[in-house]
This record gives C-alpha cells, sequence and structure tokens, in this order.
C-alpha cells in the first residue's frame, strides 16, 4: 500500500510540474529575470501550491496519526544558521544558472535533453556532498556570523 | 545563458500549483512527512539503515511517480511535453552540482522549504526561500543583463 501510494503521490506532483510550467528552465529562467523577459506564470504555481498546502494539511492535523505511519514527523529545527543560509544561496545561484530545482529536474529526466542528463547526475553528487558537509560541523563554528 | 520568450500561462500554473499541494497533503494525510524533493532523494539515497524500514519504499515510490509523470502527460494529451533547457553542457553541470548541494546543505529546496515549509508557517522555511529566490533573481539579472553573452 506504501508503495502505490507513494508512487500516486509523486505522479501527482510531476503531473503539477509538467502542468505548471516548471519543468521548463526557459520559464523558470523568464521567471526570475524580473527585469527583463518577466513571465509572472511562476508565482501562480507557488500561490497555488501553497494554499492548497496550507488548507489541506490543517485537514490532515485533524487525526492524531498519518493514515500509513504511526505518527507525524516534521522538521523540528528551529535555528536559522549557516548552513540554511549558504545552503539557500548555494541553491539559488544554481537555480538561476541551470533554471531546475530538484524535482522539475528529476521529472523532466525521461525526456531526455543533454541539459538534463548533465544536469541530474551532477546534482545528485552536489547532494551527496551537500549531506556530508552538514553533518559536519564546519558550519556552524566558522559561520556564526552569518546567522544574524 | 538561455533565453527564449515564454508565454503567460496563470491558469495552467495555477492548476499545476494546486496538483503539487495536493501531492504535498497527500504525503502529509498518508506518511505524516514532508513532500520535500530534496529530502525525498537524500533519504532515499543516503538514510541511515534504521531509518529506511517504513518510509524508503514509498519515497523510492514517490520518485518513480514523479518521473512517470511526464510519460503519462504525453499519453493522455497525446502531444509531448514542451521545455527547453539550456544546450551549455559545462554550464549545466556547475548548476547540477550547485543545485545538489546547496538544497541538501539548506535542508530544503522549493518544494521542501518553498511549498511545505512556508504552509507549515516555519520561519526556517521562510528565510531560505527569501534567500534563494533573492539569489536567484540577481543570477538571473546578472547574467542576462551585466554579463549579457558570456554565459
Amino acid at each position: 500500500m506504501r508503495p502505490f501510494l507513494g508512487f500516486a503521490a509523486g505522479l501527482v506532483f510531476g503531473l503539477g510540474l509538467v502542468i505548471s510550467g516548471m519543468a521548463d528552465p526557459a520559464k523558470v529562467l523568464n521567471f526570475l529575470d524580473l527585469f527583463g523577459t518577466w513571465d509572472p506564470s511562476l508565482a501562480f504555481v507557488m500561490g497555488g501550491a501553497v494554499v492548497a498546502t496550507f488548507l489541506g494539511y490543517r485537514l490532515a492535523w485533524r487525526r492524531s496519526r498519518p493514515v500509513l505511519m504511526q505518527r507525524f514527523e516534521l522538521p523540528s529545527s528551529k535555528t536559522i544558521d549557516g548552513k540554511l543560509v549558504a545552503g539557500a544561496a548555494i541553491f539559488g545561484l544554481g537555480w538561476g544558472l541551470g533554471g531546475y530545482c530538484p524535482g522539475p529536474a528529476l521529472t523532466a529526466l525521461p525526456l531526455l535533453a543533454p541539459g538534463t542528463l548533465v544536469f541530474v547526475p551532477a546534482m545528485l553528487i552536489g547532494m551527496w556532498a551537500g549531506v556530508r558537509t552538514r553533518n559536519t560541523n564546519f558550519f556552524s563554528t566558522s559561520n556564526k556570523g552569518a546567522t544574524a | 545563458m538561455l533565453s527564449v520568450p515564454t508565454e503567460f500561462t496563470p491558469v495552467a500554473s495555477l492548476l499545476g500549483g494546486v496538483l503539487i499541494g495536493l501531492s504535498a497533503v497527500m504525503a502529509m494525510a498518508l506518511f505524516g512527512r514532508i513532500a520535500g524533493i530534496t529530502g525525498i532523494v537524500t533519504q532515499t539515497m543516503w538514510a541511515k539503515a534504521a531509518h529506511r524500514a517504513g518510509d524508503w519504499s514509498w519515497r523510492a515510490a514517490f520518485l518513480l511517480g514523479l518521473l512517470a509523470a511526464p510519460l503519462l502527460y504525453a499519453l493522455a494529451t497525446g502531444s509531448p511535453v514542451e521545455q527547453t533547457v539550456s544546450g551549455n553542457l559545462p554550464l549545466m553541470a556547475v548548476a547540477g552540482l550547485l543545485v545538489g548541494f546547496g538544497t541538501a546543505l539548506g535542508s530544503g529546496c522549493t518544494s521542501g522549504h518553498g511549498v511545505c515549509g512556508l504552509a507549515r508557517l516555519s520561519p526556517r522555511s521562510l528565510v531560505s526561500v527569501l534567500v534563494f529566490m533573492g539569489v536567484a533573481v540577481a543570477t538571473v539579472t546578472i547574467a542576462r543583463h551585466v554579463l549579457a553573452g558570456v554565459l
């Protein structure tokens, strides 16, 4: 049951990315080009997704536990630290260069564009390195000034 | 840098956004988890064995569903998914490394912090979204209007 419904959730997510235009880097880059060929479409993607999620989460949380698991497990960290800020900045730079964030890049993989076939393996290597870096104390010891 | 005109599509984009939200709600209602793609990928590939017991199968299946989506879309509509991807492969390799490293270090991307985090009213996610949106806008602005033609 878990794999079947997990697949369904991923499929709905991917269809959302495709239908919304998020899976088209040209559209994403135009959304980010506020001072040029601005295409505001992606504001509608984020708006629709955040409002639907906000409302749906409140319905889901009325139950004492999720349908297929023992309990809700939400991110508990409240700390705004160097890892969070540096990570977001590095991600933003890559997003602005390529027009892909992780979800759209994965969902576009079967379309076999050469740029995607290069981007996705590089992204997985980056994630591997990012997980390792996050698990060290490098940022929390040397970068405290960035958290203010 | 890639620059081709795109059409303003408020209706399709809103509909697609609501589907993304629906998927996030499914993940919460069924599994009690955030539908963040960075987390789903990193925890599918590198989570500790103990954690895999209950969560691994649905996360791996979620990724398969993500991959199946454009194929199903093309089958259902009879038209292929339209996209334009930069053919500058060294640039795409650098972009991929930065996106992967940054999202893993910062514990989330457009879905985990952007959609799920904002819907949870998480201050961490708001900071993340403001930083990655700001840097992405600055990157495109500089690449297209300051360094025009270099990338």
